[in-house]
């Protein structure tokens, strides 16, 4: 499977997107600058990463939702190719109108970094394949805005539809019915806050976030 | 000759911090009065800040030089090597002053100028780390200062993308009117591949990248070079005001350059901005410098000569290139969508030359402006010895668990998660330890390697009051005791020197004291200073800070599987100290807490023993026998069983028999060059044999297990108690409702 991480400038999580990647794949993935216009050619998997893409100035994603490269995002998702979003990347994809609902400054008003308890909602998903239902990770969150917003009658839907994905043992910035991550309604594009790519190492946060990449782009 | 030049008064003079003295050395040097534009010059280059004017003839006592020093003092940052053709490349630095004034963006661009010290060698930055003080908890701007602070540090550091991985902080009524905010920052690159400020050649141009320039932070390095006062606050406007998005794009532009073979000398505009930089570049390579300030490219309209050279905008670069080459620069930065323009070239003249509208608004030698600046020889005089206090000079206090209790939930040892829970300390994706793991210092994997730097800021200013010498020797072996406990050899050191008005002769005495005795403890550790900074005039009417030298230490974890933190003890592990327990209290936080005194003579540490105790615990953590390691430092041994047992979840049965020291003597004494280690039995019989051939003091201090910390099976205090009181303290002060009234 051919993977491609987009950079935006303020994208800093391109780097970990691109080491997990590789990690599974034993590929690297391609690294697209935000000012294309084309996806490399037989891309499969798009990883929007986090950071801080335009300095997060207007709004969260906002901006990166206007860029050159997105467009090509939004024909990709729409072929029912994979793609996902990690902390300013679900902000993206949010703002881009490929996931409902938006992510708002965190109830406590603070930054909040800490190892976060996830469970798993729905392991029937290509992101979620190799984990049990119900599991419980502790994968990293590092986000100021990181508070998921959607009307009720939506929430309910997502919900219903088993578009949750994860929730979060306890809420660590106001998220609506405690949700960490959420899929379109195709299941093809996945939005979530906490960073897999920052759990796939024993030396480093722990390896509960390996099995969504295994899910997703089969061991290397 | 005319004393002033047109336009010039006595007052302007004045108001440019440079005395008659120093006047009359620019008359001499030029030949003539000089006019505006370089009266500023002279004023920011000579400032304390910048010209280390009143610290150089102390400074060069340190020892600086090691078999993996590749660079020390003197360049933007410290580098070592660490093996395999790598380096590590450090320096923490102060933004004090203007984090009094307005605490966000003070600290903020605090973060952003360390991080740019490193970059600009050519490295990128891995880690962040702070070093903090703030006034009395219970003074009314202490809260404010904290939080502004704290939000300042991981709004920046947040979203540049390199983790914030650990540091201190210290609540002192001594800072009350003068925080101290230090950020250290360290990054990787290739030996082979290091940038310098050194270099340049006549005849090349002088390119500018990164943001424009604008009238913020015109003189903060005078203002950072001069005491408070009530009207301090006015000078809000000369704090820069940073923009970390920028500084991520002049990261990846700087370092995309930096693989191409086009620069020839390189520097980060800090303080005294465009002047400092060309300055320095100038003077390191033995040249001259020519600028054409029309093309400086501008924020603002009409700005002046005078304005341009002394403005402190943040996220700005100068790079000397190769001739011909200034197209890679052009192409680099456009991406990033910042700023580049050609603004002057380098010359064989010696001179710093500026033309502004068709005039030459300055025309001034480079040398006198750097190496040639004043040096003061600034009279001090020594403190008076203070008599120690032993345990057995103070009352003993009826319940241990009761004291431990409330030492733990003290302003400076109870946890800090508020800070650090807003620092991202994860990105990048190497991080093995930070504030929240139970480990003495900071570890941080290289990048692809199995290898890993072990960081830590370090400082007990309260001990560097009792005594100058014995302080600044603590601080140095604390960061190396530091280091240690993880099992990193300790390689080298960046300061960050936080003190008064040296004018005044006991402040100066502080200083002298202190590198005296950091330099002892350098030379006898071999923990050389590599890089550093000085911050002097922290005071407010006539106010000094308490003696603060901050230490930040870096060093090698060659196999990042061999190390040892203080989270892994189990049931039924024997506790062993390493070092000799004496009972001594002065200057303890037990003094402080409890009596509520803060007198009597700091520890002395013996250095040798230190170096003995050091090596040996290393080479016990790398056969693997420790489950858990931390040094005793502040509180004593209880505090470090209390930390240990935390972060272990499980109890501490201690053990203390005879007088000889007392019981809180034994548990909350600050003896120094200790350690708290826990083994297996059979692993705690071989250590001990170790210990006996190495003649090397270990003694049986207790048992884990239980869900308590208790002494000889009394005093009990329960986990969960004392966990709940260690946590709650900082969100209860931080988290209380503002009153209406403020």
């Amino acid at each position: 499977m051919k993977s491609a991480v987009i950079v935006f400038p303020g994208s800093n999580c391109d780097r970990d997107a691109h080491d997990a990647i590789a990690k599974v794949t034993g590929h690297a993935p391609a690294m697209v600058w935000h000012q294309e216009s084309e996806l490399p050619e037989g891309t499969d998997f798009v990883m929007v990463p986090g950071g801080f893409s335009y300095g997060d100035y207007l709004r969260c994603g906002a901006m990166a939702s206007r860029s050159a490269i997105m467009p090509a995002i939004v024909a990709h998702a729409a072929t029912g190719a994979p793609v996902l979003g990690v902390c300013n990347g679900f902000q993206i994809l949010t703002e881009s109108g490929l996931l409902p609902g938006a992510l708002m400054r965190n109830a406590g008003l603070k930054f909040v970094c800490e190892k976060a308890k996830l469970t798993v909602e729905n392991a029937n998903t290509r992101f979620t394949s190799h984990y049990e239902g119900g599991a419980e990770l502790i994968v990293p969150i590092a986000h100021h805005d990181g508070n998921y917003f959607a009307d009720d009658e939506t929430l309910d839907r997502i919900e219903g539809e088993g578009q949750v994905i994860f929730r979060y043992g306890k809420n660590p910035n106001g998220s609506k019915r405690d949700i960490a991550g959420i899929t379109n309604e195709q299941g093809n594009v996945m939005g979530m806050m906490p960073h897999p790519e920052r759990a796939v190492d024993e030396k480093h946060g722990g390896t509960d976030g390996l099995k969504l990449f295994e899910s997703l782009l089969g061991s290397a | 000759m005319t004393q002033y030049a047109e336009g010039i008064t006595a007052e302007i003079v004045a108001e440019h911090g440079i005395n008659d003295e120093e006047y009359a050395i620019i008359l001499d040097r030029l030949g003539r009065a000089p006019n505006l534009v370089e009266l500023g010059i002279f004023s920011v280059m000579w400032s304390e800040h910048c010209s280390y004017k009143s610290s150089r003839a102390h400074l060069g006592r340190l020892p600086t030089d090691g078999e993996k020093v590749i660079q020390g003092p003197g360049e933007n940052a410290g580098v070592i090597d660490i093996g395999d053709g790598q380096a590590a490349i450090f320096k923490m630095e102060s933004h004090n002053h203007p984090s009094f004034i307005e605490p966000y963006q003070g600290a903020a661009t605090g973060v952003g100028g360390i991080l740019r010290d490193v970059f600009t060698m050519g490295a990128r930055p891995v880690a962040l780390m702070n070093a903090l003080r703030f006034g009395a908890p219970d003074h009314p701007k202490t809260r404010q200062l904290v939080s502004g602070v704290v939000a300042g540090i991981g709004g920046y550091g947040n979203c540049v993308g390199v983790p914030t991985v650990g540091g201190e902080t210290n609540f002192h009524a001594g800072y009350n009117g003068n925080i101290l905010v230090n950020a250290m920052a360290v990054g990787l690159a290739d030996a082979d591949k290091i940038f310098y400020a050194r270099g340049a050649e006549p005849g090349q141009p002088i390119v500018y990248v990164g943001s424009k320039t604008g009238r913020d932070g015109i003189h903060g390095a005078t203002m950072a070079s001069a005491e408070f006062d009530d009207a301090s606050e006015e000078k809000r406007p000369t704090v820069q005001v940073g923009d970390p998005f920028v500084e991520k794009k002049l990261i990846e532009a700087c370092l995309e350059l930096m693989a191409t073979d086009a620069i020839a000398a390189i520097q980060d505009m800090g303080a005294a901005g465009l002047t400092s930089s060309s300055v320095e570049m100038a003077d390191k390579g033995g040249i001259g410098i020519h600028l054409d300030m029309d093309k400086v490219p501008q924020r603002e309209a009409n700005m002046t000569a005078y304005e341009m050279m002394l403005s402190e905008s943040q996220e700005r670069m100068l790079v000397i290139m190769k001739p011909g080459r200034e197209d890679v620069a052009h192409e680099i930065f456009r991406k990033w969508e910042l700023d580049v323009a050609v603004i002057g070239e380098t010359t064989d003249t010696g001179r710093m030359v500026l033309t502004h509208k068709g005039e030459t608004v300055c025309d001034i030698p480079v040398a006198p402006l750097a190496d040639d600046a004043p040096k003061y020889e600034r009279p001090y005089f020594a403190p008076e010895v203070r008599a120690q206090i032993h345990a057995k000079d103070i009352a003993q206090p009826d319940h241990m668990g009761e004291v431990l209790l409330k030492l733990m939930a003290s302003p400076d040892m109870a946890s800090k998660s508020w800070i650090w829970k807003q620092y991202d300390r994860h990105v990048m994706a190497d991080t093995a330890a930070s504030s929240e793991d139970p480990s003495d210092a900071a570890i941080v994997r290289v990048h692809g390697t199995n290898k890993a730097l072990a960081i830590t800021t370090d400082c007990t200013p309260r001990y560097c009051y009792a005594h100058p010498f014995e302080g600044g020797k603590q601080a140095v072996a604390e960061a190396w005791r530091n280091l240690t406990a993880t099992g990193a050899d300790p390689i080298a050191i960046t300061d960050c020197l936080n003190f008064g008005n040296p004018e005044r002769e006991e402040i100066m005495g502080q200083f002298v004291g202190c590198i005296d005795g950091m330099a002892m403890a350098c030379a006898t550790l071999g923990f050389p200073v590599v890089s550093g900074n000085v911050s002097l005039y922290n005071e407010t009417n006539g106010a000094a800070i308490p003696p603060t030298p901050a230490i930040g230490g870096v060093g090698l974890i060659p196999d990042i599987d061999k190390r040892a933190g203080f989270g892994g003890m189990k049931d039924g592990d024997i506790l062993l100290v390493v070092g000799e327990t004496q009972g001594v209290m002065g200057a303890s936080v037990y003094l402080k807490v409890i009596e509520d005194r803060e007198d009597g003579d700091a520890p002395h540490v013996d250095l040798d023993a230190e170096k003995a105790n050091g090596d040996f615990v290393r080479g016990q953590i790398r056969t693997g026998r420790l489950t858990a390691c931390h040094d005793i430092s502040d509180g004593g041994l209880a505090c470090a069983a209390a930390d240990m047992a935390l972060a272990s979840d499980c109890g501490i049965k201690l053990a203390h028999e005879g007088a000889n020291p007392p019981m809180h003597g034994f548990l909350f004494g600050e003896d120094q060059s200790r350690y708290l280690i826990a083994a297996r039995k059979e692993d705690a019989i071989a250590i001990l044999q170790d210990a006996k051939a190495d003649e090397i003091p270990v003694q049986v201090v207790g048992l884990a297990g239980g869900t308590a910390i208790s002494v000889n099976g009394a005093h009990p205090l329960e986990l969960d108690r004392l966990r709940a009181a260690w946590e709650g303290w900082m969100p209860a002060l931080m988290d209380q409702l503002v009153e209406a009234a403020e």
